[in-house]
C-alpha cells in the first residue's frame, strides 16, 4: 500500500514513475524482440551505454542544429550504433555458432569499462570539479520536459510510440512474422524458405537499436551528461520487463510501469518506514520467477489418451 | 612502469593464485552444471549469496568452516530452485538463470542491510589465515607462492582433481556427462534425468557459493555490496575457454587471475578489455 502511495501518490511521484519507466520500455522492447527470435540478447546494458556514448559524441557539437533536427538525429544515430554493436555477437552466432549469451553478457563489461575510461580520460569535463563525467550535451539535444518542475520528458512518448511501432511490426509485417517464425522453429522456417540468418541479423539490429535508444533518452532526458552510473541495470531489468509482458510489445509498456512503480515505491518506502530499498530488486526478481512459473502453468494441459 | 619487474616478484604470483581461487570454484561449479546439460546463469547471484551467507554466519558467531558449509548450503538451495525451474518445469535456462542472479544478489544485499542497518563502515570478521605446509615450505621461491596460501585455496586445487576424477573415472561422472550429451539415452538406461541434473546443479551451485565465500572469508574480511563484481560471468566464459575440461579450467583461471593481479599493480582499468577475445 505504502509502495503504491509512494509511487502514485502525488503529481511528482507519478512523474518520477513515468520517468523511470521510460528506459525500461525501451530495454524491455529490446529484450522482447530478440527473445521472440530466440536471440538471447543479454547485452542491452552495453547497448544502452553505446547509445549514450553516441548521444554525447554527437550531442556536444553541431550548435546550428535546431532541436527538431537534433533529437531525431541523436535517436537515429544511437539506434544505428547500438544495432551495429549487437551485430558483432550475432555474426559470431550465425557464422561461427558461438553462444550469444556469453558474448553479449561480457560485452556489457567491456562497454562499461570503455565508458569508465572515457569519463576519466578523454571525455572528462574540465568544468566538472573533478567528478568523472562527460561534458553536457547542447541545449538543443535535451529532451523537453512534459510536466513543469518534474523530470518527466519527451522520451516517454517516444518509448510508447516505439512500443506501438514494434507491435505493428511484429504482428503485421512479413519481417515481423519471419522473426516470430524463426523463434518458434528454425527448421520449419528454413524449410519454408525463409532467410533465417538474415532474419536473426535484422532482429539484432532492431533489438540493439531499441536498447541504445534507452541510452539516448536517458542521457538527453534525465542526466544530460555521461557517467558510469547512468543506468542502474536498466538492461537487465528490461529482461524482467519483457518476460512479465510475455514478450508482447504493448504489454511491455504496462510491465515497465509496474516495475517502475516497484522501484519508485521502494525508494519512498525506504524514506518513510526505513526499509532498505533493495527490496525493489528482490521484488522484481521474485516477480520474474513467479511469471515464469505462471506462464508454464497457463500452457499446462492434461493429456488425454 | 616496469612491467617485467613484477613478474619476478613473489607477491605477484601469490596474488595470482589467490585471485584464481574464487574463479576456480565458480568455473568448476559451472562446468559440472553444463556437463549435465544445464547452463546456470545464476552463478553471479549464487556467488553473491555465498559471499554474504558465509560472512554473515561467521559475523553472527559461527565458526569459519561452519560459514563455508552454510555458504555451500545456500548455494545448493539456489541450485535446487534453478533445477526445479529448468529441469522439472522445463523453463528457459537463460531467463531463469538471470532471475536467479537477480534474486541472489538482491537478496544478499537486502539481508545484509536488514541485519546490519546501521553499518556505515563494513564490519569485519577474522578470516582464514595463511597456512604454511610444513615440509614444502623450505623450497625457495615456490614456498610462498604455492605453499603459503589459505586453506580454501588448497581446497580449490583439491576440488579440481576431485571433479576431474568424479567426472571421468566414476560411473556417476559417466551418468552426469551422458545426461548432458543425450538425456534420452539416460532414460533408456533407467536412470532419472531429473535426479541427475538436480544433483549436478546443486553440487555445482554449492561450489560457486564457496567461491563467493572465499571473497569475504579469505581474500578479504568484510562484505560490501557488489563484491562479486562480474566474477561469475567470467567463470561462464572460462568454462567455454576451458572446453569443459577441469584441467584447462585451471589454466584459464590462472590466466585471468594474472590479468587481475596485473591490473591491481598497474592500477588502471585495462585488464577487462581483454576478455572478449576469449569467447569463441
Amino acid at each position: 500500500m505504502l509502495m503504491i502511495k509512494g509511487a502514485l501518490g502525488s503529481k511528482f511521484t507519478v512523474s518520477e514513475t513515468l520517468t523511470r519507466a521510460t528506459p525500461l520500455i525501451f530495454t524491455g522492447l529490446a529484450a522482447a524482440v530478440a527473445f521472440r527470435a530466440k536471440l538471447w540478447n543479454i547485452g542491452a546494458e552495453g547497448q544502452f551505454y553505446i547509445g549514450a556514448c553516441v548521444a554525447v559524441l554527437l550531442g556536444t557539437r553541431g550548435e546550428m542544429l535546431s532541436p527538431f533536427v537534433m533529437i531525431p538525429y541523436l535517436f537515429a544515430a544511437g539506434a544505428l550504433a547500438g544495432g551495429l554493436f549487437l551485430l558483432v555477437p550475432t555474426f559470431l552466432k550465425t557464422h561461427l555458432n558461438v553462444d550469444e549469451v556469453v558474448t553479449t553478457l561480457l560485452l556489457n563489461f567491456v562497454v562499461l569499462l570503455f565508458v569508465n575510461w572515457l569519463v576519466f580520460g578523454p571525455w572528462k569535463d574540465p568544468m566538472s570539479m573533478g567528478w568523472p563525467q562527460s561534458e553536457p550535451v547542447l541545449d538543443s539535444a535535451i529532451l523537453p520536459v512534459l510536466m513543469a518542475k518534474t523530470r518527466f520528458h519527451l522520451g516517454f512518448v517516444i518509448a510508447v510510440l516505439s512500443a506501438v511501432f514494434v507491435w505493428w511490426f511484429m504482428a503485421k509485417t512479413t519481417w515481423g512474422f519471419e522473426i516470430r517464425a524463426v523463434g518458434s522453429s528454425i527448421k520449419a522456417s528454413t524449410f519454408a524458405g525463409m532467410p533465417v540468418n538474415k532474419t536473426i541479423i535484422r532482429t539484432a539490429l532492431i533489438s540493439g537499436g531499441l536498447a541504445a535508444m534507452a541510452g539516448v533518452s536517458e542521457l538527453c532526458g534525465v542526466k544530460g551528461y555521461l557517467t558510469t552510473d547512468l543506468s542502474p541495470g536498466f538492461g537487465y531489468t528490461g529482461i524482467v520487463v519483457a518476460m512479465l509482458a510475455a514478450l508482447h510489445p504493448l504489454g511491455v509498456v504496462a510491465s515497465a510501469l509496474f516495475v517502475a512503480i516497484i522501484y519508485i515505491g521502494a525508494d519512498s518506502m525506504s524514506r518513510a518506514i526505513n526499509i532498505s530499498n533493495y527490496i525493489a530488486d528482490v521484488t522484481t526478481a521474485v516477480s520474474l520467477l513467479s511469471v515464469l512459473v505462471a506462464v508454464f502453468l497457463t500452457r499446462y494441459r492434461i493429456k488425454r489418451g | 612502469m616496469d612491467l617485467m619487474g613484477f613478474f619476478l616478484e613473489t607477491e605477484f604470483w601469490m596474488a595470482c593464485i589467490r585471485m584464481a581461487t574464487p574463479l576456480i570454484f565458480g568455473t568448476l561449479g559451472e562446468l559440472v552444471c553444463e556437463r549435465a546439460g544445464v547452463v546456470n546463469l545464476g552463478i553471479e547471484g549464487i556467488m553473491a549469496a555465498g559471499c554474504m551467507g558465509g560472512w554473515m554466519w561467521v559475523y553472527l558467531g559461527g565458526s569459519l568452516w561452519g560459514g563455508i558449509v552454510f555458504a555451500a548450503f545456500v548455494g545448493a538451495l539456489f541450485g535446487l530452485l534453478h533445477s526445479l525451474f529448468t529441469v522439472y518445469l522445463g523453463l528457459s535456462q537463460h531467463v531463469t538463470g538471470l532471475g536467479i542472479t537477480m534474486l541472489g544478489s538482491s537478496l544478499s544485499t537486502y539481508v545484509f542491510r536488514m541485519l546490519l542497518p546501521k553499518a556505515t563502515t563494513p564490519p569485519k570478521i577474522i578470516p582464514f589465515q595463511t597456512l604454511d605446509i610444513p615440509f614444502f615450505k623450505d623450497i625457495p621461491f615456490l614456498e610462498q607462492i604455492i605453499f603459503s596460501q589459505t586453506t580454501l585455496t588448497y581446497l580449490a586445487f583439491a576440488a579440481i582433481i576431485m571433479v576431474a576424477f568424479i567426472l571421468f573415472k566414476t560411473p556417476l561422472g559417466l551418468a552426469l556427462r551422458m545426461v548432458g550429451e543425450n538425456p534420452l539415452a539416460v532414460e533408456a538406461q533407467g536412470l532419472s534425468v531429473f535426479y541427475l541434473r538436480t544433483l549436478a546443479v546443486c553440487a555445482g551451485s554449492a561450489m560457486m557459493a564457496v567461491g563467493g565465500a572465499f571473497l569475504t572469508m579469505s581474500a578479504f574480511d568484510a562484505y560490501y555490496i557488489g563484491m562479486v563484481n562480474g566474477r561469475g560471468w567470467i567463470c561462464i566464459a572460462l568454462v567455454v575457454f576451458s572446453s569443459w575440461k577441469p584441467s584447462k579450467a585451471l589454466a584459464g583461471c590462472l590466466l585471468f587471475a594474472a590479468f587481475d593481479a596485473i591490473q591491481m599493480r598497474v592500477q588502471q582499468q585495462a585488464g577487462m578489455a581483454i576478455p572478449t577475445s576469449f569467447i569463441s
